[in-house]
């Protein structure tokens, strides 16, 4: 690793680290208990299997969308509706389980497989309107997801609905399910499948020509199209890959054990996780998993301390919110970066004023 | 001494050592040379002075005060001014507006008071005898003009210290003449002027002193009357520059490539090439020579396949490329060393061999149908980089972080290594340095000695002169003169076709039926 890389991870932690400190303020001005609220956020995750599983299970979905947003951003195509494609391949899920009456096994492999579908035709429409009509695909995938949203309730309220219940589908059948891992846990096969699909993503992006494609037009676009790649292509096939993902992980996230209905008429936010997950990963899928653990530790522990003090679960918004500020500043530190670079610049003309 | 500049050491953030203990003296009237291959160091220091980088180390004493310089504004208070390379000028604006912009004299204490504007800038122009219509838009000036408003810019804003970056570049010789003149009458009027150039008459020509620098360090100042060209030459590049190659007679073989009636107009609908025609065959370099912006950028655009909304056609090996798409050009063996290596030529933050590859990575030796074959991959890159000396730590090391002339390496040798039949080679040693521009232009030699037909765009007159077989000055999107031997034009007659002053009528040796 050069000096430049372990410059970088350096100052990753340092901003975490800042942003908890900054945290930890908070809660000592809000809070009446502050040593107890900041003990149960740090440690809460620990006390016991179930809060342990808690963090593994919310793992999931971070990675999922984690590494469809990697791979769209690697290409530099800031698609947001990883949202949405998450949300859509919920309801397909939900349908295939509850319409399709398919013995088990075969049918989370339908519903999922449907899912990846509709993930990457709803994530290709921003990429096909920015081919064809060269609006920007931010603009238009974040406006997507809303279409998304109600869509999916519409759907659900028209065909899937349990009177019963009110808003929400009829119980999903017990072959749909996705069988659980560790027993006393909600810990699922979803956990496999998405390092399986970070793995992908990191093998896709690093090791096939389609990804290098990706790559190169995403960190100089003029230098791909230079070079004689064909952009248009880099565009679809970026934010269509990043679609199945989102569908595969909406899936997946319905089909565990931690729902028995299709509930969703919020978007759940997961998209927008994914792009802090992508941050803190640079973009390389195989690093999502780690930052989706970070994520999901430090989500668990402010749930548990919001449950046994005053201090909000919404705390942990503002420490993620400065971790993204500080990663993302490139500014940030770079004296100290620019020191070190010097002093090693300096230390190799000496190393030539003895050669 | 109006100004000291002692010990400065400047660092870049990728690591490159701009300035490395460099000390420079500056007295009152004078014109002191800055002396230097391009990437010696000159540019930054000047920004260290006009404080556009800080330096790491070493101090600025202005009129016996030391004093830190934060940024180009305080440069200017303290009566600092720089004439970049590149002009800083709003096309779209007159040349008051220019002058004044920034610095608009007040009507009401809000509106610009654009008499007052007007009358200032004429007054400016008339007190240092520039003849210059300030009313014009800066867009319709020639280049030569828009320099002399660059200058009385700076004059306006009242500095006593003028920073000159290679002024001249753009000119032709009549234009660098005129803006001798005015210089001189600047200095006789008390002005002090640093003159950044490598080219060494002109420091004879109209520089006191100069102070010489190679690769980050002076190598001292000098009485420009008691030192000769050929000892400035020596310090500059550390040896006996050999100016021409002993290259070995041309043998053309079959045209490659014919351009015919080609017109293009750019976005903006000015006609930038007009029925231009011309053949190019293997085992030769065409030179083309000119002023920068008579057409070639949309030459070199149309037919490398970046723009394709031209009028004629283009065939290379006897196939019309006006359908084919950039990676089918490059199919048919064409290699191209862009104009601007950051912008096209590479992206930064990729390692070396993510940027050997780009154009050849779905070659059956580097990938599958799929996945690319990495080890090759590798074992090629390193391979590459011996062959072609680049300076790096490995191949993982980001393109962005190795010095101008090494990246301009990496991008020759992956141009270079496909074996190209036809090379497009647009300022291919631009800002870069002695030793690697000289491996450049040795490369683009081997290459046509092989039978490759070579392309070769270049504000540097004297890489022209030493490379080319064949010899054409664009003017205004036209061929205004094609040499067909090289050794019979001097660089003054030269000139006069690169601003239109001459014209060829019949031009022999620009297409082989």
């Amino acid at each position: 690793m050069n000096s430049a890389k372990r410059f970088d991870m350096f100052r990753m932690v340092f901003s975490v680290l800042i942003a908890l400190l900054i945290s930890f303020v908070i809660i000592f001005f809000v809070s009446d208990e502050p040593v107890t609220a900041i003990v149960t956020l740090i440690t809460g995750p620990f006390k016991s299997k179930r809060s342990m599983g808690n963090v593994i299970e919310s793992m999931v979905p971070l990675i999922f969308t984690g590494t469809g947003v990697c791979i769209m951003f690697s290409a530099n195509q800031i698609n947001l509706a990883t949202e949405g494609g998450f949300h859509l391949g919920g309801l397909v899920a939900a349908a295939v389980a509850l319409k399709l009456g398919l013995p088990a096994g075969l049918s989370p492999i339908v519903a999922i497989s449907l899912a990846a579908v509709a993930g990457a035709v709803f994530c290709a429409i921003p990429a096909l309107m920015k081919i064809k009509t060269n609006s920007p695909e931010l603009v238009s995938s974040l406006m997507i997801n809303y279409i998304s949203l109600w869509l999916c309730t519409f759907l659900l309220m028209h065909f899937l609905q349990d009177p019963s219940v009110g808003s929400a589908s009829y119980k999903l059948p017990p072959e749909s399910e996705l069988p659980t891992l560790i027993k006393g846990t909600n810990i699922h096969l979803g956990l496999l499948i998405a390092l399986v699909v970070a793995v992908f993503g990191y093998v896709f992006l690093y090791k096939t020509r389609t990804g290098y494609e990706l790559r190169l037009t995403g960190e100089n676009e003029n230098f791909a199209r230079y070079s004689g790649i064909n952009i248009v292509k880099v565009i679809l096939i970026s934010q269509m890959v990043g679609g199945v993902i989102a569908g595969i992980g909406g899936s997946v996230e319905l089909l565990s054990p931690i729902y028995s209905r299709f509930s969703w008429v919020s978007l759940l936010g997961y998209g927008w996780d994914a792009i802090i997950i992508c941050t803190l990963a640079k973009k390389n899928p195989l690093y999502t998993p780690l930052a989706a653990l970070f994520l999901a530790y430090l989500r668990t522990g402010a749930s548990i301390m919001a449950r046994y003090t005053d201090v909000t679960l919404e705390i942990v918004q503002i420490t993620q919110g400065i971790i993204i500020l500080l990663v993302v500043a490139e500014q940030f530190l770079s004296g100290m970066k620019h020191r070190m670079i010097a002093r090693e610049a300096r230390a190799s003309l000496k190393d030539e004023g003895v050669a | 001494m109006v100004l000291q500049m002692n010990h400065i050491m400047k660092i870049y953030s990728n690591g490159v050592v701009a300035n490395e203990d460099v000390s420079i003296e500056l007295k009152k009237g004078e014109i002191h040379a800055l002396l230097g291959e391009n990437g010696a160091g000159k540019s930054t220091l000047m920004k260290v002075l006009f404080g556009i980088e800080s330096p790491d180390e070493g101090q600025i004493v202005l009129n016996g005060q030391e004093t830190a310089i934060k940024s180009p504004q305080d440069a200017i208070n303290k009566g600092i001014g720089m004439v970049h390379q590149h002009f800083m000028l709003v096309p779209s604006l007159t040349v008051a507006e220019n002058i004044i912009l920034g610095v608009e004299p007040k009507k009401y204490g809000f509106f610009i008071h654009m008499e007052k504007a007007i009358s200032e800038a004429e007054e400016i122009a008339k007190k240092y005898n520039f003849d210059i219509d300030v009313r014009a838009k800066v867009e319709e000036i020639p280049v030569g003009i828009k320099q002399k408003v660059e200058i009385l810019k700076a004059l306006y804003r009242g500095a006593d210290i003028l920073i000159l970056d290679e002024p001249t570049a753009v000119l032709t010789p009549q234009e660098t003449d005129e803006l001798f003149v005015q210089l001189e009458k600047l200095r006789d009027s008390g002005h002090t002027i640093i003159f950044i150039s490598h080219k060494l008459d002109e420091i004879k020509k109209i520089c006191n002193r100069a102070t010489i620098m190679r690769s980050g360090k002076s190598m001292g100042t000098y009485e420009v009357k008691d030192i000769s060209t050929e000892e400035m030459s020596r310090l500059m590049v550390g040896r006996d520059v050999i100016l021409t190659f002993d290259k070995k007679p041309s043998n053309p073989k079959e045209v490659l490539m014919r351009v015919r009636n080609l017109s293009v107009r750019n976005n903006q609908g000015v006609q930038k090439i007009e029925d231009l025609s011309f053949d190019l065959r293997g085992g030769e370099i065409l030179g083309i020579a000119g002023v920068e912006g008579n057409g070639q950028s949309e030459l070199i655009d149309s037919i490398t396949g970046l723009n394709k909304s031209y009028k004629g056609s283009i065939y290379i090996k006897d196939t019309d490329i006006e359908k084919s798409s950039i990676k089918e050009i490059r199919d048919l063996k064409l290699g191209h060393i862009p104009e601007d290596r950051m912008t096209s030529g590479c992206a930064g933050n990729l390692n070396i061999l993510e940027n050997l590859f780009s154009n050849q990575y779905t070659n059956q030796e580097y990938s599958g149908k799929m996945l690319l074959k990495t080890k090759r991959i590798q074992e090629r890159s390193e391979e590459l980089i011996v062959e072609y000396l680049v300076k790096c730590k490995s191949f993982r090391q980001n393109v962005g972080m190795l010095s101008g002339g090494n990246i301009q390496k990496v991008i020759v040798a992956r141009e270079f290594s496909t074996e190209p039949d036809i090379i497009i080679a647009n300022q291919p040693t631009r800002g870069v340095d002695v030793g690697a521009a000289e491996f450049i232009r040795r490369r683009l030699l081997e290459f046509r000695d092989k039978g490759c037909a070579i392309i070769l765009v270049s504000a540097d007159l004297n890489e022209v002169f030493s490379l080319s077989d064949r010899l054409a000055v664009m003017y205004k999107g036209k061929f205004s003169g094609m040499f067909t031997d090289v050794s019979a034009v001097t660089e003054e007659e030269l000139g006069q076709y690169m601003l239109g002053l001459k014209h060829q009528e019949v031009q022999e040796g620009v297409i082989y039926e």
